[in-house]
């Protein structure tokens, strides 16, 4: 087996071992810890001596050798009783994928997303604390610090190893699929440094998508997510220029989108608007899956993405779901129907000064023919925004609506 | 989301803090960083020398010029700043809160997002 074809597979061990060690022995900190050390003697052992016949029944032996060791190292009777506890355990390897109850914990809600992101990224993608902290651009020492209060926090609340049932079941399932959605953004809006590394996280988010469907492939949210997370992907070498420029959807060379990745998208967007209720991911999914299904710009079937967007606004009212409904009804009803739309938002505390808005009007602006106005808020959002590419963008936009 | 906290001093307004007060500024800066480390949050904090320590480079005709002092005539310097990362702009400003030199009169505590970065993290 070559080594990237063994880092998959710890990776794909990784939360099925940790899970069944959490679920035998509680302690998600120290378990996470002793997982953590199995993979990386694993990685050092196996490219060499070759992967054992039972990967998992190896990486569970070790982890819980680990495991005695920790807690031997301690002197405390109660947790002396836990090492024979362990000792005693026999060194099977239960049936039943944990990884989505991992996720379930990693994701709990005492956490703070940052914490939920860099947890999840740990302990259910297996990235190492180094590689958490290059993609989200901090010191090791600073995500270090994050992912131990994430797991002393998890302690502190006492949450059971278990699925959640009923209500609160899809309530922190919502928490879950919101969290994977960060980490794609993350990955996809690359705005400095190490742009591969974030590259890496969009990917892993889909691998995650993935997994969660696997379980899970009757609830239409989670296919929804997975869909717009590939449909959305498959636009990524089209959405900038060589010299990093961004390049916008009605400009992009739709040649270079990834048709494999939208395929897929596509068929996952038909299978989910079949279940009973249709939920955001959804919503915005059909609504990518309608623009990928146009060869150009021109040809987008702009009164459907109005009809999903309006749809989408009455599920989940949201002052950007508006945002992006004056575009779509612009292209409809013509620039001065989506200023009005957009003149809605002007008292809306959560969008005042926002780039976004002061952007969408500049565009709109530009179609309807103003273009003192339209140069004006380009400028303006030129400087609102926190993305050195945006700001390129619209600085270009404002001086080409002068020229 | 990273932030910048920047602290701007006025050096009298800091001369005439007593005894007690100065040590519960450094003593609130002391909290805040331990704070800051245990969630991590802090990415970097630093202090800088007094302003009259300053010196400014300007290159005219291709020669370096160099004049001691600070730049800005005013009667604020920037004296230091914390290097944060956080989930908005509203935690940020929630944090900057904390900071004692807030609460002082005469002392200014700005928030702004960072837009680059680039370098080693760790130096």
């Amino acid at each position: 087996m070559t080594a990237s074809a063994i880092e998959d597979l710890l990776r794909e061990l990784r939360p099925q071992v940790l899970g069944a060690l959490v679920r035998r022995h509680g302690q998600f900190e120290g378990c996470e810890d002793a997982t953590q050390e199995a993979i990386l003697a694993a990685a050092a052992q196996w490219p060499a001596a070759g992967v054992p016949d039972n990967p998992r029944g190896w990486l569970m032996a070790v982890a819980s050798r680990r495991l005695i060791d920790q807690v031997r190292s301690d002197h405390a009777r109660r947790e002396r009783e836990v090492a024979r506890a362990i000792e005693m355990a026999p060194e099977d390897v239960p049936a039943t994928d944990d990884t989505l109850v991992l996720l379930f914990l990693c994701c709990h809600p005492s956490l703070t997303p940052a914490s939920q992101t860099a947890l999840t990224l740990r302990a259910v993608g297996g990235l190492t604390t180094a590689e958490i902290a290059r993609a989200f651009l901090v010191p090791e020492a600073t995500m270090a610090a994050r992912i131990s209060r994430a797991k002393q926090r998890i302690k502190a609340a006492g949450s059971s190893f278990s699925l959640p049932e009923g209500a609160e079941r899809e309530e922190r399932l919502r928490v879950v699929l919101h969290v994977l959605y960060l980490i794609f953004n993350e990955g996809y809006t690359a705005s400095s440094g190490s742009e591969l590394d974030r590259a890496d996280l969009a990917s892993e988010a889909i691998r995650l998508a993935r997994m969660v469907h696997a379980q899970l492939p009757e609830d239409g949210e989670v296919t929804g997510l997975l869909a717009l997370m590939l449909l959305t992907h498959a636009r990524r070498e089209a959405r900038t220029t060589a010299a990093g420029d961004l390049v916008p959807l009605d400009e992009q060379d739709r040649t270079r989108w990834n048709r494999g990745l939208i395929d897929e998208g596509t068929m996952l967007v038909k299978a989910s608007l079949g279940s009973p209720a249709l939920g955001p991911y959804q919503l915005q999914a059909a609504i990518a899956a309608t623009h990928a299904d146009a060869a150009a710009a021109e040809e987008t079937n702009w009164p459907q993405v109005h009809a999903l967007y309006l749809i989408l606004e009455r599920i989940a009212p949201n002052p950007v779901v508006t945002l992006n409904r004056a575009i779509a009804l612009a292209e409809t009803d013509g620039p001065l129907a989506g200023l009005a739309l957009l003149s809605t938002l002007d008292g809306d505390q959560r969008m005042a000064g926002h780039h976004r808005l002061l952007s969408v009007r500049a565009h709109l602006l530009e179609k309807a023919g103003d273009t003192a106005g339209a140069y004006e808020h380009y400028r303006r959002a030129a400087k609102a925004t926190a993305s050195i590419a945006e700001r390129r963008y619209l600085e270009y936009r404002a001086s080409r609506v002068r020229a | 989301m990273q932030f910048l906290i920047s602290m701007h001093i006025n050096p009298a307004v800091l001369d005439a803090l007593t005894d007690e007060e100065k040590v519960a500024l450094g003593g609130g800066h002391g909290t805040f960083i331990a704070a800051l480390k245990e969630s991590g949050e802090l990415i970097t904090t630093q202090a800088l020398v007094d302003p009259s320590q300053a010196a400014v480079v300007s290159v005219r005709n291709g020669q370096p010029v160099v004049t001691d002092g600070p730049f800005l005539e005013s009667k604020e310097y920037l004296g230091g700043f914390y290097l944060i990362d956080c989930e908005s702009k509203e935690r940020a400003i929630e944090l900057a809160a904390q900071i004692p030199d807030a609460a002082i009169d005469g002392l200014g505590v700005e928030v702004r997002q960072v837009m680059f970065a680039d370098g080693p993290l760790e130096a």
